[in-house]
């Protein structure tokens, strides 16, 4: 009789499961469907162009479909000497057929990204090679351009034979194969994004720094205000939001001008002799990026600090602590995860600061989106602008990441 | 301490006023003898909070001085007053475990790491968590919250004790097992301690003395039972425990005694407390338990009885609670033991009602 009790009871529990399976899948099909809108438009309007532009930092389709039987002809080139006579043939033949179909500049301008001079090799040759010639491709060849008699512009046309490359990676990194494969570090005078990389950080750094100085004590303020005045303080922190980032940017332009307000008064109080060079600078920079994102480090704190009752203080107080120390003992510590949210807000803010540094900053001190934006609008060379972008946010990525593991994300509540 | 003064603690003329307009503590005279466990009773807004935050170090009074073992404590900040608090929310400090909370005064008074330990294992056998010290504040009971707060203003062996109505948010069971408890800690260590409550109930099981506090200003200070059973004035009854009111007019004088005068031609003997001389409007205050109830007509019982009819019988296990109708419409309530015979004392039931002249007492009405 209880055996049978227990079966019953053993089919009544699997039922009621289905059945509360059943509920249960309901409730997230409709969950799923409330946020199929925005899960579609972030899809379609964020995630798909940036893996499509991160994608061309490691593709390398440009030279192979022109010069197919040159590319064909150098796979097993082993890089250490001139190549044997098909290939000149090769490229004899490309090069006729690729000027023939218009489809060179693309090729030759992919090339000169590896190498300057060699779209002027590339269009040269093919313009003189046209003609039909006698004797070796070789000779003829190299006296169309003596360049084809170097290793490394067949190098550059080895590097270039896709379909993926990690040519644009390595350069974003100052570092380059050369004609045997090997990765080294490219000459002094042509390595620049390291320091890029280095300045972006140090400026971030730096930005971060001093806006967590200037929110730490104006968030306790508003934390321990009465509501009114609490309400009126965080509304004039987020008032700058009510404005477009380009026009305070260029209201910084206007005070720091030579001419500008900030000059005035400060030769108007004997400060200075005469006005200061202010703009085009570093400090121009960091001055107007720690104004903008001011409200990022504030709003973070303000919501850890009004979590932690005011009543704190006064039992440590009470318990025999100095008011320095009880806020080094007992509010400070209570306040690193706002501490850590807000500096993970504006340092990644501050990565990717583009207008800012452009407009206000020095034309030898750019930050790394200067030199994304450069690529990407006046060289037109793809490659570099996205790979420049994949470091950016990979590096980005693993400071998320760090934060995650020494923080954690649940540590910030905002209600 | 022998040859030291008895007084701990001295309130000298003290006013506080936070707004310039409304006193929130109004001219306080008040003593704390050495390890007395004084109470503030009073509804909220009657200053009690004030006159302990006062003491704290936490308001700063605007008239008057505090001596604090015969030395004014005004410009003494708290973190040097050395006297432990007890807040009503604990105030646990969440990012550090049980055991640092409560080594948190030693440690801020420079306490060797071994000796911080040996006291704080000794605080948290005290209060009964002796196994919890690596636990974050969070995952603890109220209850054992509030225990750590007490372990935590006890551990630095303060002259003092403050606790702002530390068993608030305590529900009713765990309430009462802890003012046993901590009446028990008071008694072993001999510490002073002063307690602010709005339950006077706790007051009474609590206290050696308790000071009831209305408007800012003391009403009476005097032990529990002298508290219940003798009050100064109508609020004090009406606060510190359940009494029963019945309005009339001041008929005749003497000593203690005062009669007061009733509608319908009935005199009622009390103890005089402050009400006026003949003719004034009083009050006649007596408690339920005081009330004898009986069958019958009123005449017979002589004097002090009055006629009543029962309005309704709440039985509640040990006792019944008889709520009366008085001529003239006023209603009692009397406090019966179950036990007691009860017969015919259905609703609409004709009784009389008495008490003894010196259980009811007379009062000035005013509030």
């Amino acid at each position: 009789m209880a055996h049978v009790a227990a079966i019953e009871t053993g089919k009544a529990a699997a039922a009621l499961a289905r059945r509360a399976r059943r509920a249960g899948y309901g409730q997230k099909v409709s969950a799923a469907l409330l946020v199929l809108p925005l899960l579609l438009f972030v899809l379609v309007a964020f995630a798909a162009p940036i893996g499509a532009m991160l994608k061309r930092g490691v593709e390398d389709r440009e030279v192979a479909p022109v010069l197919p039987r040159t590319i064909g002809a150098l796979s097993g080139w082993s890089g250490t000497a001139l190549p044997d006579e098909p290939v000149f043939a090769a490229l004899v033949e490309d090069l006729r057929e690729a000027r023939a179909a218009g489809t060179l500049p693309s090729a030759a301008s992919r090339l000169n990204h590896d190498q300057a001079g060699l779209r002027t090799t590339l269009i040269g040759s093919a313009r003189r090679l046209a003609a039909p010639f006698e004797g070796p491709a070789r000779e003829a060849v190299l006296r169309a351009d003596p360049a084809w008699g170097q290793l490394e512009t067949w190098g550059a046309l080895a590097r270039a034979r896709g379909p993926w490359t990690d040519f644009f990676l390595l350069a974003a990194l100052d570092l380059k194969r050369d004609a045997a494969g090997t990765i080294r570090a490219v000459a002094e005078e042509q390595a620049v994004f390291r320091t890029v990389f280095g300045r972006t950080f140090w400026i971030a750094a730096m930005v971060t720094a001093i806006t967590l100085v200037l929110a730490y004590p104006l968030a306790a303020l508003i934390a321990l205000s009465r509501p009114a005045v609490a309400s009126a303080l965080l509304f004039a922190v987020l008032l700058p939001f009510w404005t477009s980032l380009l026009v305070r940017t260029a209201a910084w332009m206007v005070l720091l001008a030579r001419e500008g307000v900030a000059n005035h008064a400060l030769v108007a109080l004997g400060l200075f002799g005469a006005p200061q060079q202010l703009l085009f600078n570093r400090f121009a920079v960091v001055v107007a990026m720690v104004h903008i994102l001011l409200p990022f480090m504030v709003l973070p704190l303000y919501a850890v600090m009004r979590q932690i009752p005011p009543i704190h203080l006064r039992a440590a107080s009470s318990l025999g602590a100095h008011p320095v120390s009880a806020f080094r003992r007992v509010w400070l510590p209570q306040t690193l995860p706002g501490i850590g949210a807000g500096c993970l807000m504006v340092f990644i803010q501050a990565l990717g600061f583009y207008i800012t540094p452009a407009l206000l900053g020095g034309g030898a001190d750019q930050m790394l989106p200067y030199f994304i934006g450069f690529y990407a609008n006046q060289t037109v060379n793809w490659g570099m602008a996205a790979s420049l972008s994949l470091l950016l946010l990979a590096a980005t990525l693993l400071i998320v990441g760090l934060y995650g593991q020494l923080v954690g994300f649940g540590a910030v509540r905002t209600s | 301490m022998r040859g030291q003064d008895d007084t701990l603690v001295r309130f000298r003329g003290v006013e506080k006023s936070y707004d310039g307009q409304r006193y929130a503590v109004r001219h306080l005279d008040l003593d704390i003898a050495r390890g007395e466990f004084l109470t503030l009773l009073g509804p909220s807004g009657s200053g009690k909070t004030t006159t302990l935050m006062m003491l704290a170090g936490f308001e700063q009074p605007t008239a008057g001085e505090i001596l604090l073992d015969g030395r004014p404590i005004a410009r003494l900040p708290p973190h040097k007053r050395g006297i432990g608090v007890v807040f009503q929310s604990y105030a646990l400090f969440p990012h550090m475990s049980v055991a640092e909370n409560v080594a948190f005064p030693l440690s801020v008074r420079g306490v060797a790491r071994s000796e911080q330990a040996r006291r704080v294992e000794r605080a948290l056998d005290m209060v009964r968590l002796p196994d919890l010290g690596a636990r974050r504040p969070s995952q603890l009971s109220g209850g054992q919250q509030q225990r750590v707060a007490l372990a935590r203003a006890l551990v630095f062996e303060p002259p003092l004790v403050l606790l702002d109505e530390p068993l608030g948010a305590l529900d009713k069971q765990l309430r009462e097992e802890m003012q046993l408890e901590i009446r028990h800690i008071h008694e072993r260590l001999g510490v002073t301690m002063v307690y602010v409550t709005h339950d006077q109930a706790e007051a009474l099981t609590m206290s050696d003395r308790i000071a009831v506090f209305r408007d800012g200003a003391i009403r009476q200070l005097d032990t529990p039972q002298a508290l219940y059973e003798r009050p100064t004035d109508a609020f004090v009854a009406g606060f510190v425990g359940e009494n029963n009111r019945i309005a009339g007019t001041v008929a005749e004088r003497d000593e203690d005694m005062t009669a007061i005068a009733l509608g319908g031609g009935r005199r009622l003997w009390a103890r005089q407390a402050d009400a006026g001389g003949p003719g004034s409007p009083a009050l006649l205050s007596v408690r339920p338990e005081r009330i004898a109830v009986a069958a019958g007509s009123a005449d017979d019982l002589g004097e002090n009885a009055l006629p009543a009819t029962v309005a309704e019988v709440i039985y509640l296990g040990d006792h019944v609670r008889l709520r009366l109708a008085l001529e003239g419409g006023v209603e009692i309530t009397a406090k019966r033991p179950a036990a007691a015979a009860m017969a015919g004392l259905a609703p609409g039931a004709q009784v009389a009602v008495a008490w003894q002249p010196e259980h009811a007492v007379a009062f000035a009405p005013g509030d």
